[in-house]
């Protein structure tokens, strides 16, 4: 159970007002807000412990170095992979999704290639792959959408083939909401031994991640979007792919020996952290999971599961609004539009209000193609909403619609 | 709500929903598209100039109530001025949404188009609202293609 008033009083921010009224905060899967206990987690580290990591042998560095690396176990624990070596810490998923392009598919594809990913996509899991594409010649794959929001994953035994190097999708649509069965697509691309990268960026605020259980290839994730700093997340990669891959960018921290001849690369998965990491964002982003753990991953996905189901009751009984992505399984995101009524003015009236709302394309310009059209406003709920913030958005709209009607 | 109220004016939301000139014009000797890749706003600008004269102008596009009224009022306003004087209301109008200080003639000068220094209070709205200024300058600049007649 979520205890809603405590849970409020640790997020700062929520207290706030904007333009006079209460801040309602559902921008959520654009970026998490933060609690004291991350916070202070940065405050202590400046504080109490910093210095750099790994090379020194004075007192504070341990202690930096034993925080950095507890944050590793953190990650390994939270996501349940079976080694902290499979933990490389990024500045983000789209880092993530890079350095899997460069360090480990690029090396190995040949004209004609295919990297096989879906219409739902946001841009960082389409734009790396192209690049790689447009690089070796190989060719981009797109497992198509249905009109409700949902893969049509009946076009996944045509799409696999012996030419797929890798199936990279996201486990959680940000602008549809949408919960991709990737179970269905790793045990379908494991059978003809293409490996599987799933964009974790949205999931893995929202429901328990097991790699180890879906047997994924890789699993990127943003610490800001669970309540962590900006600037760092974590690419998990299984240990046989970490050895083979190349190292991502060359620099101090990811080497043994360094002469001008040959260089000796450190071992995994230091090897693909070059120069001084984000010693902060790593340890503030594992006060955020500990958060997150002690809650609970599935208390907190029971009551945003009761929110989504409020506020799309409630949103579609608003006459003209219609809800874009409607899957039967979905996570706390709800798009939508409203009859002759552009989103970005939907957006700055609902910001009047102090309602926070994301409007425009949401970095997933194929979908909004999918359904012709050029925007969206999105709610994206955390569990930090409520019931009667949901009421406040409803009222939110039915303003606009009076102002603009 | 008042701020939200001099943002979007009568006058706005009427643009917005019955736009001005809201067509492809056949004969022109000018023409430019604009987007907004932020907001996917999109907005397609013609213009027939005689003799240095704006005889016509008309657009066609989709966006929000700020950039489609923008672009309705500006094709109203600018009918029949000189080249000259329309690059000098660009600079007007521009300095009007992003809260700069204008003179009394200037502001005289823009009569109707002084709605839109609602904006100003809305940074993330400017874009929206000097799109079409930002095409017509393009479209200006751009080499005069001969009256396409398709």
């Amino acid at each position: 159970m979520i205890d809603i008033n405590k849970v409020r009083s640790d997020f700062p921010i929520l207290g706030t007002k904007v333009y006079g009224k209460p801040l309602v905060y559902v921008d959520n899967a654009a970026s998490t807000q933060k609690p004291q206990q991350v916070i202070d987690s940065i405050t202590d580290l400046y504080s109490n412990h910093y210095a750099n990591i790994h090379r020194g042998v004075h007192h504070l560095s341990q202690k930096s170095t034993a925080l950095y690396e507890g944050a590793r176990e953190t990650v390994k624990n939270f996501i349940n992979a079976s080694k902290v070596e499979e933990i490389v810490f990024v500045r983000g998923t789209t880092e993530g999704v890079n350095l899997v392009a460069s360090s480990y598919l690029e090396p190995q594809l040949e004209p004609g290639d295919e990297i096989l990913i879906s219409e739902m996509e946001h841009h960082s899991n389409i734009i790396p792959w192209q690049l790689t594409a447009e690089r070796t010649g190989a060719l981009l794959k797109i497992i198509p959408l249905l009109e409700n929001g949902e893969l049509d994953l009946s076009a996944l035994p045509d799409l696999l083939s012996p030419r797929v190097k890798l199936v990279a999708v996201t486990h959680m649509s940000n602008s549809l909401g949408t919960i991709n069965d990737v179970s269905l697509i790793i045990e379908q691309a494991h059978a003809l031994d293409i490996p599987v990268l799933i964009d974790g960026a949205q999931s893995i605020a929202h429901m328990p991640i097991d790699v180890q259980k879906l047997d994924c290839d890789f699993f990127v994730f943003s610490g800001h979007k669970i309540y962590g700093p900006t600037g760092i997340g974590a690419l998990y990669a299984k240990e046989k792919h970490l050895l083979n891959m190349k190292p991502y960018q060359g620099g101090g921290d990811m080497i043994l020996n360094v002469s001008f001849e040959k260089t000796e690369y450190n071992d995994i998965p230091y090897k693909f952290e070059a120069g001084t990491p984000n010693i902060e964002g790593t340890i503030g982003m594992a006060a955020a999971l500990d958060y997150v753990s002690e809650l609970g991953i599935e208390a907190i996905d029971a009551y945003e599961q009761e929110l989504l189901a409020y506020a799309s009751k409630q949103f579609s009984e608003i006459e003209g609004l219609q809800i874009i992505g409607t899957a039967p399984n979905k996570g706390c995101i709800i798009s939508f539009v409203l009859d002759g009524i552009h989103p970005h003015d939907v957006g700055t009236i609902m910001d009047m209000e102090g309602v926070a709302v994301r409007t425009g394309h949401h970095c997933t310009q194929p979908v909004m193609d999918y359904y012709n059209i050029s925007a969206t406003t999105r709610v994206s709920l955390s569990f930090y909403n409520t019931i009667n913030e949901i009421d406040e958005i409803t009222k939110a709209i039915t303003k606009v619609k009076e102002l603009m009607g | 709500m008042s701020e939200l109220r001099e943002l979007y004016q009568e006058v706005i939301l009427d643009h917005n929903k019955n736009p001005r000139n809201f067509k492809k014009l056949e004969l022109h000797s000018h023409h430019a598209n604009g987007h907004n890749p932020l907001c996917g706003d999109k907005l397609e600008l013609f213009l027939d100039v005689v003799e240095g004269i704006i005889k016509d102008i008309s657009f066609v596009g989709s966006g929000c109530a700020i950039s489609t009224s923008s672009a309705s009022l500006m094709t109203q306003f600018l009918k029949g001025k000189s080249i000259a004087e329309t690059r000098h209301y660009f600079e007007y109008f521009h300095d009007l949404v992003t809260g700069k200080e204008l003179d009394e003639e200037a502001l005289e000068g823009l009569g109707k188009l002084a709605v839109f220094a609602g904006v100003q209070e809305f940074p993330a709205r400017v874009k929206c609202a000097s799109l079409s200024w930002h095409t017509l300058i393009n479209a200006l600049d751009s080499v005069d293609e001969p009256a396409a007649t398709e």
